[in-house]
């Protein structure tokens, strides 16, 4: 490189660093927001604890490992996700501060923070655990960020129904990490947290409906209506149900986790019918609706902490 | 925001980032001793 070419690169290096508007302004702890911390603790618990459950041994620098990969490939989904709605974020008082729309961060920071956390965390995966598991941790990634984010959530009201397979995939990816494959255990997992998206989802969607309106965005109780959502929150509860007893039915669980499937979900169903019989149109008195949030996110760890529970004690 | 404040900013990301990159030479120095030695 000549000295002419050094002095431009300087020069340019140099208004990049005196300029604001040409770097990145964002803390640390933004691009921390980004990643939808929260929300990843329910991804790591049930990827753990598909990982748990597995049958065969594997050593704890690449459990760990594994966690972590589930974990960057989440984060990186909800970055993007963040960079996609943006836009909406900022007319919703519940998203409204979060880095992109509060002003923060720039879009393109969220982008390759996003894309890079994806190939990390796949790349990641692959060369340490195995290259099926990370097969699935990239298709999860790329479902949300395309068939959810993108395709399904502004289209149609069953957005979250089929999205909701999206969130359902960690206890997939860490069963494989450990087996290399994917057996009935895992599949009856996956299909206990698709069926219970919908009314974890759909409950929260009630009491912040002014919201969704506001942004546009086509969730159930603002297309159809707080009657119907009510309605499809306790059929979807009944489905739920049938997915929750499914790995006791089918023998691949023993009796600790039926009994406390039983329960929790007795208590879920109890919470339902409350959200399903309530006549309620205020959001700020939707008592019933925060309960059944609430719950929902609980009764995810009860289950999925008896089916360690009782694998371990009787597998 | 004032420069003094971006270059506060930029600053922690830097930290962070370096820890996080020494962490992960970490991993990835105890993956590789866990594949040689035929555990993993």
């Amino acid at each position: 490189m000549n000295n002419s070419a050094w002095r431009t690169l300087a020069e340019t290096m140099t208004t990049a660093t005196m300029n604001p508007s040409l770097m990145s302004t964002a803390d640390w702890r933004d691009f921390l927001a980004l990643t939808k911390p929260r929300v990843m603790t329910l991804v790591v618990f049930t990827g753990l604890c598909g990982m748990l459950a597995a049958p065969g041994h594997i050593h704890p620098v690449l459990g760990f490992t594994a966690i972590l990969c589930i974990a960057l490939g989440a984060g990186a989904a909800a970055a993007l996700n963040q960079w996609i709605e943006a836009d909406s974020d900022g007319l919703m008082k519940r998203t409204a501060n979060r880095p992109l729309p509060a002003g923060r961060m720039e879009r393109q920071s969220a982008l390759h923070f996003g894309v890079g956390l994806s190939f990390f965390s796949v790349i990641l995966m692959g060369l340490a655990l195995n290259w099926f598991a990370a097969a699935i941790l990239a298709v999860s990634i790329l479902f949300y960020v395309f068939v959810y984010t993108l395709w399904l959530k502004p289209r149609t009201a069953q957005n979250i129904v089929i999205g909701g397979a999206a969130g359902a995939f960690p206890p997939v990816i860490g069963w494989a990490a450990v087996t290399g494959d994917v057996s009935a255990l895992p599949i009856a997992l996956f299909c206990l947290i698709f069926f219970w998206t919908p009314p974890h989802f759909w409950a929260l969607a009630l009491y912040v409906r002014p919201d969704y309106a506001a942004a546009g965005i086509p969730m159930l109780p603002v297309v159809a209506g707080e009657r119907e959502t009510r309605r499809q929150i306790w059929g979807y509860t009944a489905i739920m149900a049938v997915a929750a007893f499914a790995p006791v039915l089918l023998g691949l669980t023993g009796p600790l986790y039926g009994t406390v499937a039983v329960v929790a979900t007795l208590i879920f169903a109890v919470l339902a019918f409350r959200v399903f019989s309530s006549l309620e149109l205020d959001t700020r008195n939707m008592k019933a609706e925060r309960a059944l949030f609430r719950y929902s996110i609980l009764y995810l760890f009860i289950l999925f902490g008896a089916v360690v529970a009782d694998r371990w004690m009787f597998a | 925001m004032d420069q003094a404040q971006i270059q506060a900013r930029q600053r922690a990301r830097a930290k962070v980032m370096g820890v996080l990159l020494g962490a992960f030479a970490i991993l990835v120095f105890a993956i590789s001793i866990v594949k040689m030695t035929g555990k993993g």
